[in-house]
């Protein structure tokens, strides 16, 4: 009777014991994987930590490449060089106007695109993806030629046309995924109910694919505030900040470039965790 | 029903609908005049691909029929756009608004109307209790149950008092037991608001139990219309017969008509006895329903004068025991298997077994020919 039971409370304590060494055993997968983990992290944050660091370098002159001390000046003296204060400026008004435009012409395109199958729409699928990935060097050049040959004076109108040329594709992009993925008879649904084409879209269509639509005027935003190669080819005598950037590398990049482009970080920052916050609240409703 | 009305609820005049797929003409819905009178619960029950959604599609202005007419209380609303129509529609995934909560979703249709704030708070209130949702009006879709989901779009529909609803297997997406449970409060609902109810279904025993008429359709034709009673016990085809329910089916031919009476032969002791009309002669070649309660199942050699009916013999091939019932299946003399279920009453000790030779007998009366 008692070599059994014994029997089973050794197997047990070997089955425990098997059990604390699993996950033990486990560790050199997860090991290897947290540490692969902080490495790209570390990747992708690393020339950010840089750039953030040297906003706050207490350097002597314009040139901003060796650590001298923690100071906080180039903060109180943000807008110190006028003509960059004012290419931030044109940047970030262009880079409103751009995205905004892109958003309401991408969402018509993306909607369209998911919706409906009409002449011409497998073409116009083509030409998305192709711009999107065409070289935005050849794209500047042959917009540039455009212009010139056009007759247009080269200037900030000149750059928010290119800007909404190349980014109203992501937008589209992102619309028509979130449409293609919704259910047709919730606007059934709204006609069934005795609303309109117009009231339907914007009553019931338009609040759904609100989010998509946000994060692609947001992309949008981001494309055109630091986009360098098609703005030089389209920019004439206008500076945009990233144009007056590299016009700076010559004579030095004051650390309020490096302010300036911590807070446009800090903006990023601050609209992805909004994004986080309000799909992690949704997702715990689920 | 409910008080006779001049004109029916609905009504189709020769409508027929074609669709276009890659370059050819498909058939959905052929030639269908239909009558659907004023509080009815009307069921449509076929297959998938019958045509049943594209006839409601129909009614509800989401399809136009190629040729034919629709009619909404005698006034022909072909052409009249969904959102112009006096009907609505609870759809399979019911289609809530996931913006909005219960109250928003409910409420769309008479805001879409121009019905005043304090009035659209009212009615809200009042089909919110009919379907048992009192409380739920904050909720939004995602924060519900499946059941409760089916009640919000059952509620957005009916607030609006249309001249009919149509549901599109509204049932289809809940577990037996909510589905069940929603067969009766949907009877209920219905007896409580007095509407036209339009139903969508593939399932027989929901069409069965829910409808006052039902449409049985097959590849795009009413093949019979009539009472849950009358498609049961008299159903019309071939196809009706094997679609709702259990059906067994042979055929032979005419051995003699005798005072309403026609006599098919097998065998000197195997013989079916089918009523029939004034047209059936002698060799005609017939079809004969019987569903499978209305026989009894002999081990013995049954008295066969005294009963007057049918009698087939044959040997029992599958025996199933289902508590309340047994199922037998009997390959008989006629050439047909035929399905017999025996209610387990007190002879459970005289259960035959597979391989037994047994006699099947039914009354005159439970034989129905098929097709007249």
């Amino acid at each position: 009777m008692t070599a059994p039971t014994l029997d089973r409370r050794q197997q047990s304590t070997q089955v425990e014991e098997a059990a604390r060494i699993k996950p033990k055993r486990r560790i050199t997968g997860p090991g290897l994987l947290h540490a692969w983990t902080w490495l790209i992290i570390a990747w992708l944050v690393l020339p950010i930590v840089v750039m953030i660091a040297f906003g706050f370098n207490d350097t002597p002159g314009r040139y901003n490449q060796t650590w001298v001390g923690f100071t906080f000046k180039w903060y109180g003296r943000l807008f110190e060089y006028s003509d960059l204060t004012s290419a931030l400026i044109t940047s970030i008004l262009i880079a409103i106007v751009a995205s905004l435009l892109s958003g309401a012409l991408g969402t018509g395109i993306g909607y369209a695109l998911g919706r409906y199958r009409f002449r011409g729409s497998g073409s116009l699928n083509l030409i998305m993806f192709a711009t999107m990935s065409s070289p935005e060097l050849i794209m500047g050049a042959s917009l540039l030629s455009l212009f010139v040959s056009a007759g247009a004076g080269l200037g900030p109108v000149t750059i928010t046309i290119a800007h909404v040329m190349f980014s109203i594709s992501f937008v589209a992009v992102v619309v028509r995924a979130r449409v293609m993925t919704l259910d047709r008879s919730i606007e059934e649904a709204a006609a069934d109910l005795g609303a309109n084409a117009w009231t339907t879209f914007w009553k019931v269509t338009f609040p759904i694919i609100l989010p998509a639509i946000f994060s692609g005027v947001l992309l949008a935003f981001a494309l055109s505030i630091d986009d360098f190669i098609v703005t030089a080819f389209t920019a004439g005598t206008t500076k945009t900040f990233p144009l007056w950037i590299w016009g700076a590398t010559r004579v030095g990049i004051p650390p309020q470039v490096n302010v300036m482009g911590t807070l446009i970080f800090a903006v990023g920052v601050f609209f992805a965790l909004l994004a986080n916050i309000r799909s992690s609240s949704k997702g715990k409703r689920d | 029903m409910t008080t006779p009305q001049h004109a029916p609820a609905i009504e189709f005049v020769g409508v027929n609908k074609n669709y276009l797929s890659h370059g050819e003409t498909v058939p959905a819905v052929k030639r269908t005049d239909l009558a659907i009178a004023q509080g009815e619960f009307f069921s449509l029950l076929g297959p998938s691909g019958c045509g049943k959604t594209t006839t409601m599609r129909m009614i509800a202005g989401f399809e136009e029929p190629t040729a034919g007419k629709v009619m909404l209380d005698g006034r022909d609303v072909t052409g009249v756009a969904a959102n112009k129509r006096d009907v609505n529609m609870v759809f399979q995934s019911y289609a809530l608004f996931p913006h909005l909560n219960t109250y928003q979703n409910v409420a769309f249709g008479l805001e879409r109307k121009k019905v005043a704030k304090n009035e659209i708070g009212r009615r809200v209130g009042e089909i919110l209790e009919i379907v048992s949702l009192t409380g739920m009006e904050k909720r939004s879709p995602k924060e519900m149950s499946g059941g409760q989901q089916q009640r919000v779009a059952l509620a957005r529909a009916l607030v609006n008092r249309p001249r009919a609803l149509l549901l599109d297997e509204p049932l289809g997406a809940l577990d037996l037991k909510l589905r069940q449970q929603m067969q009766i409060e949907l009877k209920r609902i219905q007896r409580e608001v007095g509407i036209t109810f339009v139903y969508v279904t593939h399932d027989q025993g929901e069409a069965l139990t829910m409808s006052d008429r039902i449409a049985v359709m097959n590849a795009g034709v009413i093949e019979q219309l009539g009472s849950p009673r009358e498609i049961y016990e008299r159903p019309a085809s071939r196809f009706v017969a094997g679609f709702i329910g259990t059906s067994n089916i042979v055929d032979g031919h005419v051995e003699r008509v005798e005072g309403g009476l026609a006599l098919l032969s097998y065998t000197t002791q195997d013989r079916v006895v089918v009523p029939v009309g004034q047209s059936t002669r002698t060799g005609d070649k017939l079809e004969v329903s019987i569903r499978p309660e209305k026989i009894d199942l002999h081990r013995g050699v049954p008295p066969v004068t005294a009963t007057g009916g049918s009698v087939l013999s044959g040997t029992v091939t599958e025996v199933v025991y289902h508590g309340t019932s047994t199922n037998y299946t009997v390959a008989t003399a006629a050439g047909a298997d035929f399905t017999v279920f025996d209610q387990n009453a007190s002879n459970a000790e005289d259960l035959a077994v597979r391989g037994d030779r047994v006699y099947l007998t039914w009354a005159p009366q439970h034989s129905y020919l098929i097709g007249v």
